[in-house]
């Protein structure tokens, strides 16, 4: 089997896109003004980014969906207000994480938006848990385009009319060229934004026109720079089997409503770390030079002993200086710890520090 | 007259009586996109032909800079240190990264010139 292409794939290719094989999609890492430029003008404007690998899975049920996904996803899904949405995740007995994810609570039931490299194994494991007792459809008929930025706002609203007045985390429905199109405020920039589903068809005529209206395409390389500035996790990297959401210091995402019931996949293993805390834990780093820090790096204490590893590094061009994430023993996750960072062979000075590097501006909306 | 040399590695080199000035070319810079840190050699060391002398790094991975010649570093350009994104502006003129006090002249023989490393760059593209 080929790589798979989007429906914007003559888009990006018209736009001087370089391409990489990414979740076995040929994506766009960038296009001609390169990641540093796509960055700044998604934090100063807007950008838009072609997200359409990701797996869009539209769950069709009632009230025992309801039921049954709680014993799933540590949230409180029958207070889920209709078309509101939740960051989760997908655990294992162990509360290993498989995946992370968008859920959103749509009129027929529910939309989840998983991981490109994910979305395949996802819907089997959520197949299997459900005992096949729900029409699940992970849509492939369906691009995924995420607009992020300040002027976002302004420009969607000149080509889907009303889309302003939505609150962050939550979604609707709206016309396109006289197509449903889903639209939640959300996105994974740390800006203001919005995310679009969209039939594959329609797809290239939307972007172009949000491009008419001042936006830009951003490639996947300005979408990681930005994610990691707003100290969001990325899969595969930051978050794997091997780390459990209280690790990866993501407990604000579990309801406590949900840990004192208890009933969850990976619930027993969740309540001991809140309970007892874990040995190892997610943290931000800021290496003192211009030393960038890539996934693997060791770090070090003050004596030299090994205390864990960096899993996400770069440059981030907004705070114009290395950014890094990684897991460190606990005792040595207090903001302003000192540690060291093996780069080529030398050790280099860092500090842990609190996320995100760079503030959000998300926008509540006029209605909260 | 001084004339300028390619390596396979993406180095140019320009040679001014026994001292070489050496840079990352313009293909080089295209290919690894915003360079956002440099490390030199330091003064006074030595470097071998082929040898790693150097790292930048780009937003998307790092990769070592190698000295297509012999010699005693001389001097380095910190401008390209302090301001990294020097290096994808003006890659084959002032943002140079640094110079040597050359062993051989013969190693400048195996290099290209222009027109075959242009050549060179065209087919690998990667």
């Amino acid at each position: 089997m080929g790589t798979k292409k989007t429906s914007l794939y003559q888009l990006h290719q018209d736009c001087n896109a370089k391409f990489v094989e990414f979740a076995g999609y040929q994506m766009p890492i960038q296009y001609s003004e390169g990641i540093v430029e796509e960055h700044k003008f998604t934090r100063n404007h807007s950008g838009i980014f072609d997200v359409s690998h990701m797996g869009q899975l539209f769950i069709y049920g009632g009230e025992e969906l309801i039921k049954d996904l709680e014993k799933i996803f540590p949230l409180d899904l029958k207070n889920l207000k209709l078309n509101h949405s939740k960051y989760s995740f997908l655990m294992d007995k162990d509360a290993g994480i498989q995946d992370d994810l968008i859920i959103t609570k749509i009129d027929e039931g529910f939309l989840i938006i998983l991981n490109a490299a994910c979305k395949d194994n996802d819907f089997k494991i959520l197949k299997e848990l459900l005992k096949k007792k729900y029409k699940m459809v992970l849509d492939e008929n369906r691009s995924l385009i995420a607009i992020q930025g300040p002027k976002s706002s302004q420009i969607l609203n000149e080509v889907v009319d009303g889309v302003k007045d939505l609150n962050f985390m939550s979604g609707n429905w709206f016309l396109f060229d006289n197509q449903k199109v889903y639209i939640t405020r959300s996105g994974y920039t740390g800006e203001d934004g919005f995310e679009i589903s969209i039939p594959n068809n329609f797809a290239e005529k939307l972007t172009r026109e949000l491009i008419n209206k001042g936006s830009k395409l951003a490639g996947l390389g300005a979408r990681d720079t930005l994610r990691l500035e707003a100290g969001l996790c990325l899969y595969g990297h930051d978050l794997d089997k091997d780390k459990t959401p209280v690790e990866a210091n993501l407990k604000w995402a579990i309801s406590k409503e949900r840990i004192s019931k208890g009933d969850f996949i990976g619930s027993d293993i969740i309540i001991k770390q809140l309970n007892d805390g874990v040995s190892k834990i997610r943290v931000g780093i800021k290496p003192e030079g211009r030393i960038i820090a890539r996934e693997k790096t060791k770090i070090f204490n003050q004596s030299d002993v090994h205390i864990g590893e960096i899993t996400s590094g770069t440059f981030g061009p907004s705070v114009n200086g290395p950014v890094a994430m990684g897991y460190v023993e606990n005792e040595f996750s207090k903001k302003n710890t000192k540690v060291f960072l093996e780069v080529r062979g030398k050790k280099y000075a860092a500090n842990i520090c609190s996320l995100p590097f760079y503030k959000k501006s998300y926008v509540k909306g006029v209605n909260q | 007259m001084s004339e300028v040399k390619y390596s396979k590695e993406h180095e140019w080199i320009k040679l001014e009586g026994d001292v070489a000035t050496i840079g990352i070319t313009k293909h080089a810079t295209e290919m690894l996109g915003d360079i956002v840190f440099a490390e030199l050699p330091e003064k006074g060391s030595d470097v071998e032909k082929d040898g790693t002398a150097g790292v930048v790094e780009s937003t998307k991975a790092a990769s070592d800079v190698y000295t297509p010649v012999s010699g005693e570093v001389v001097d380095t350009n910190q401008e390209i240190v302090d301001d990294p994104s020097k290096i994808n502006q003006d890659p084959e003129n002032s943002a140079w990264f640094f110079k040597l006090k050359i062993k051989d002249k013969s190693e400048m023989d195996s290099l290209m010139n222009k027109d075959d490393y242009d050549k060179f760059a065209k087919e690998n593209n990667t």
